[in-house]
């Protein structure tokens, strides 16, 4: 067995907010039916988490579940138990319509903290980043410069931050261009 | 620049967060229609000043297709509304016609 690593390979870079990689973690897509009660006991059964109201994420210990569309949702896990996630979803959910696939190392995962975590990302994406409104708990797909990007917002101000493994470098190249000292708008106070 | 509300996830965004995907309502001619009804589907298309109805995708976000009623002119929306209905629904033709009193658009008024 090949060992796994991220593709920022643990890149970290400290400016107007720190950008981490975020490690290996275990991320599955799960589409279905978000209303019915399959899904939502498939779900707590695999995480211990419920389904998310639109554009909102839940976490709990090591987990999350994000919010992606009327009919996806994303399961973020630890990496190693990805397999074992996936076979409960799928126990679960036999006979009804839906799809469980694995994508874990098709992402990466970064976390923007800090005081300037706001502005940094919001110098990149079309989003309303103030504090009235993106609160903890949001969740939001969008355009991160050139590449699609997806976030949430924790209570401890950290933006925690997926996007294309493809696209990785250039990335955390923009985060931390975004983060460099002396590049301070000041927008959010 | 336009700002469009997408009917399925209910986020509001600028233009570049979507993609346009061609005129709206556009019936279908393939295997078995004649070449007239073949050539219209595909070549004939509205090029309005003024009030027009579009297909849009919201492709950096929930990848969802919708409708969007809108102003070439103006560069003002309408509406939003979503990709399984046939025609525009009441409201929008409403807050159509509260600013372009008298307006068409092929077999819609």
């Amino acid at each position: 067995m090949s060992e796994a690593i991220t593709p920022l390979n643990g890149a970290r870079f400290e400016g107007l907010a720190t950008i981490e990689d975020a490690g290996l973690t275990g991320m599955i897509t799960l589409r279905g039916d978000l209303s019915s009660k399959e899904v939502k006991a498939a779900v707590q059964n695999a995480v211990g988490l419920d389904i998310p109201a639109q554009r909102q994420a839940l976490s709990g210990q090591g987990t999350a579940v994000l919010w992606m569309s009327p009919d996806e949702l994303l399961l973020m896990c630890p990496y190693a138990e990805v397999a074992q996630i996936i076979a409960a979803l799928e126990g679960a959910l036999k006979g009804q319509h839906f799809l469980v696939a694995n994508v874990s190392d098709a992402r990466t995962f970064l976390h923007v903290s800090g005081p300037g975590a706001r502005e940094t990302v919001a110098k990149l994406c079309p989003v309303d980043l103030s504090e009235a409104a993106f609160t903890p708990g949001m969740f939001r797909r969008t355009r991160m410069a050139q590449v699609p990007a997806a976030f949430w917002l924790d209570e401890a101000g950290t933006f925690h931050l997926i996007c294309f493994r493809s696209v990785a470098d250039y990335a955390f190249n923009l985060l931390k261009t975004s983060a460099l000292p002396g590049g301070g708008v000041g927008v959010y106070g | 620049m336009l700002i469009l509300t997408c009917p399925c996830c209910g986020v509001t965004g600028e233009e570049t967060e979507f993609h346009q995907g061609g005129e709206a309502h556009l019936k279908r001619h393939g295997p078995g229609a004649s070449d007239d009804e073949f050539h219209t589907y595909m070549f004939a298309k509205e090029n309005p000043k003024g009030v027009h109805f579009e297909r849009w995708r919201h492709n950096n976000g929930c990848g969802k297709w919708f409708h969007a009623a809108r102003d070439t002119v103006t560069l003002e929306v309408y509406g939003t509304y979503p990709a399984q209905t046939l025609e525009p629904p009441q409201d929008i033709r409403d807050a159509i016609t509260a600013k372009r009193p008298g307006w068409t658009w092929r077999d819609f008024a």
